[in-house]
């Protein structure tokens, strides 16, 4: 028997910002999920069944939250699962809200991922003073600036590829109401002129730390013929794994990433991504990340990612636009990081992105990575149903 | 079998919650001596009330006041209270139905021993003299064999609401590193850098794991590597850490030391920042007392080739 065709026929979000202290963690996480339910003209009785994704409980100190967000998501009678996959989560969570419906286990289910990082604090919870180890770095950057710096030298890439691509994304993000950060003033020189953090990472080729909240309503054939907007239909899905550190690791183009990517392209009928595909959204925390999963995901060869960005072809109105919301350099409530790039990618071919809507597209990819480029999570949405 | 480290880990830090609504309004009564409920449509009065019907899904927000005074619904016994719970004395955890409420309230009794508890008796709130808008605020619960006190029906408006609270959470952990890790730390006692050789693909994890991660088999052949080794990429770091006591800017590397699979991490000195390089060929600069080396510095050799290094994560 095949699968049950998965369609997106709700999204919701939170307007994302440094600090929403008018409302609780429940709070938060109801506003986007209420959201998604009015997209799709669907009440809490519609739903069967809850997934849930954040980043690791230290980020807020509150063990397993899907307990006491039940209520609030209207999980209670129904199955609620929690994911976790590190910054991947919000990419993974899709994913196993989508299995569900794919298997015919449930019609019609809600997924969200949230993060409060104001209540939180990554870089403290990500750095706990382990026994017997030597405290050298505090907090991401750190930890991936190096591999910034590999990808330079491997791709001979010039130094001012990473400014490129924070002056586009925030350029983007003016245009989506629910971005967190909005620079109206920004320009590219102020963004050179940033101060280096991590040497070759500076300051506005970071991500911010955002509080935001984001769902989706997933549901069968029968819900999408009801929905009362255009769904968007997953072509495909993948989730792939591998040790942050090992022997023959690659951080800078990780297998997992590869092999992950390959099984979306399969399963969609993708030869072709660059020709095939619209517009992505991808996990970008530090700008350089973006030529580096350009090549990561096949969109250029090796070495040859920063070409891409440097030509313009990933602005929003070129052949392959990426980061159309501002992606997570303008927001980043890191749990719903991932699934806001996933639910990005479904706007964009439902027709619904407003001002930072690509004109036609018809397929796009979301893709999300979490822990030390460990976890890799994926999809490929169409405006068209899939052909089974 | 050499002796397996172990160490006190301690994770602790305050963390700040912003309440909503309804749980405001329950934390600024408690310090005002009210306590607050919450109506659900079907007319059922939630303590602690929360902000979404737990039947229905529906946002609710009707406050109420019920009484200070109430039932005990189950309870258990602390004998060996722990810090910072709310007496340091044994008392009993008990779930309290007050007054006008439909559920049940998690709190401490003080009570003279397992024998003066029972389900069904009677209890009251003995307010804590401090109140800062905080669940303790009710100090805790104590017996009581008066009337049903009443409650005066307040609205659940406050002037000056408590809009958020500092929760302290500590965790405390005992962290062994596990054999590997622990034969590789005792080594560095020696300033000698002692890593696994796995039997399957060969190579050699540094610092070892006690398993090789690709190919799922544990390792054991102890190899030494280094004390030279290629850094194989780098970042300077600008930002101060609070939680490290290292003068920025500092090199911060990935080196393969001599015979190692894959690089670890250091930082670099003896040579100005801005010329450190992908390729430089270091050594460790060891202090006296230190578990590791303080940091790694140029040996004068000529830069590795790329080539050597390319592949060393």
């Amino acid at each position: 028997m095949s699968k049950e065709p998965v369609a997106v026929v709700g999204i919701g979000q939170t307007k994302h910002v440094s600090a929403r202290r008018d409302v609780s963690i429940a709070g938060l996480v109801r506003e986007a999920a209420r959201r998604a339910l009015d997209d799709a003209e669907l009440t809490w009785a519609d739903v069967d069944a809850v997934v849930i994704g954040k980043a690791p409980d230290f980020f807020e100190g509150v063990m397993m939250p899907e307990l006491y967000l039940a209520d609030a998501l209207g999980a209670v009678g129904k199955p609620m699962l929690r994911v976790h996959t590190a910054g991947s989560v919000g990419g993974s969570t899709a994913l196993v809200a989508a299995s569900l419906v794919a298997a015919r286990v449930h019609g019609t289910v809600l997924t969200l991922a949230f993060e409060k990082q104001s209540e939180s604090n990554a870089m403290w919870g990500l750095s706990l003073p382990i026994p017997f180890q030597q405290p050298l770095l505090a907090g991401a950057g750190g930890f991936f600036a190096p591999h910034v710096r590999a990808y330079m030298r491997r791709s001979g890439a010039p130094d001012t590829i990473g400014s490129l691509v924070a002056y586009k994304d925030r350029r983007n993000a003016l245009k989506n109401p629910y971005a967190h950060l909005h620079e109206h003033d920004i320009t590219l020189e102020k963004v050179q002129a940033s101060p280096m953090l991590w040497d070759p990472i500076r300051y506005s080729e970071t991500c911010p730390s955002s509080d935001g909240a984001c769902a989706m309503i997933l549901t069968d054939r029968a819900g999408a013929a009801r929905s009362p907007r255009p769904p968007a239909w997953m072509h495909g899905g993948a989730m792939r794994s591998e040790p942050t550190l090992f022997a023959g690791k690659d951080a800078v183009s990780p297998q997992a990433g590869k092999d992950c990517a390959a099984d979306v392209y399969r399963q969609a009928g993708i030869s072709d991504p660059r020709r095939d595909i619209d517009a992505v959204e991808m996990y970008v925390p530090f700008s350089w990340y973006e030529p580096m999963w350009l090549e990561n995901l096949g969109f250029a060869a090796e070495g040859e990612g920063w070409k891409l960005t440097e030509a313009g072809a990933t602005e929003l109105d070129g052949d392959l636009p990426v980061n159309m919301s501002g992606g997570v350099l303008s927001t980043n409530p890191i749990g719903a990081s991932g699934m806001i790039r996933f639910a990005e990618a479904a706007l964009q071919v439902r027709g619904q992105a407003g001002e930072h809507q690509v004109d036609g597209a018809r397929r796009a990819l979301g893709h999300a990575y979490g822990g030390g480029s460990q976890f890799f999570s994926m999809w490929l949405v169409g405006a068209a149903p899939p052909q089974t | 079998m050499p002796e397996v480290l172990k160490a006190p880990l301690v994770v602790e830090f305050p963390f700040t919650r912003s309440l909503g609504p309804v749980q405001s309004a329950f934390l600024t009564g408690l310090r005002e001596r009210v306590v607050l409920g919450v109506k659900t449509r079907d007319g059922r009065t939630l303590v602690p009330p929360v902000e979404y019907d737990p039947v229905t899904a529906e946002e609710i927000r009707d406050l109420v006041e019920v009484a200070p005074t109430g039932t005990v619904t189950t309870w258990a016994w602390n004998h060996e209270p722990r810090r910072d719970q709310p007496l340091d004395t044994p008392f009993a955890w008990v779930l309290v139905r007050l007054d006008g409420a439909d559920t049940a309230l998690l709190h401490a009794l003080d009570a003279p021993g397992p024998d003066s508890v029972h389900t069904g008796m009677r209890v009251r709130v003995r307010w804590a003299q401090e109140r800062a808008g905080a669940i303790t605020d009710i100090a805790c619960f104590e017996p009581y064999d008066g009337e049903p006190a009443e409650p005066a029906g307040h609205s659940g408006e406050f002037d000056d609401a408590v809009t958020g609270i500092v929760a302290a959470a500590r965790l405390d952990y005992t962290y062994s590193p596990g054999r590997a890790q622990s034969a590789y730390i005792n080594a560095l006692s020696d300033r000698r850098t002692v890593g696994e050789r796995c039997p399957s693909c060969r190579k050699v994890y540094v610092p070892p794991r006690g398993a090789c991660p690709t190919c799922g088999v544990a390792t054991s052949e102890q190899v030494e590597v280094g004390p030279g080794g290629t850094v194989t990429t780098f970042c300077v770091v600008n930002i101060k850490a609070k939680n490290l006591d290292i003068e920025v800017p500092y090199v911060y590397a990935h080196i393969a030391l001599d015979g190692a699979g894959l690089a670890l991490h250091g930082r670099i000195g003896g040579i100005p920042y801005d010329q450190v390089r992908m390729g430089l060929r270091v050594e460790p600069v060891w202090t006296e007392g230190a578990r590791y080396p303080d940091h790694y510095r140029p040996t004068g050799e000529p830069d590795a080739d790329y080539d050597t290094y390319k592949e060393l994560p």
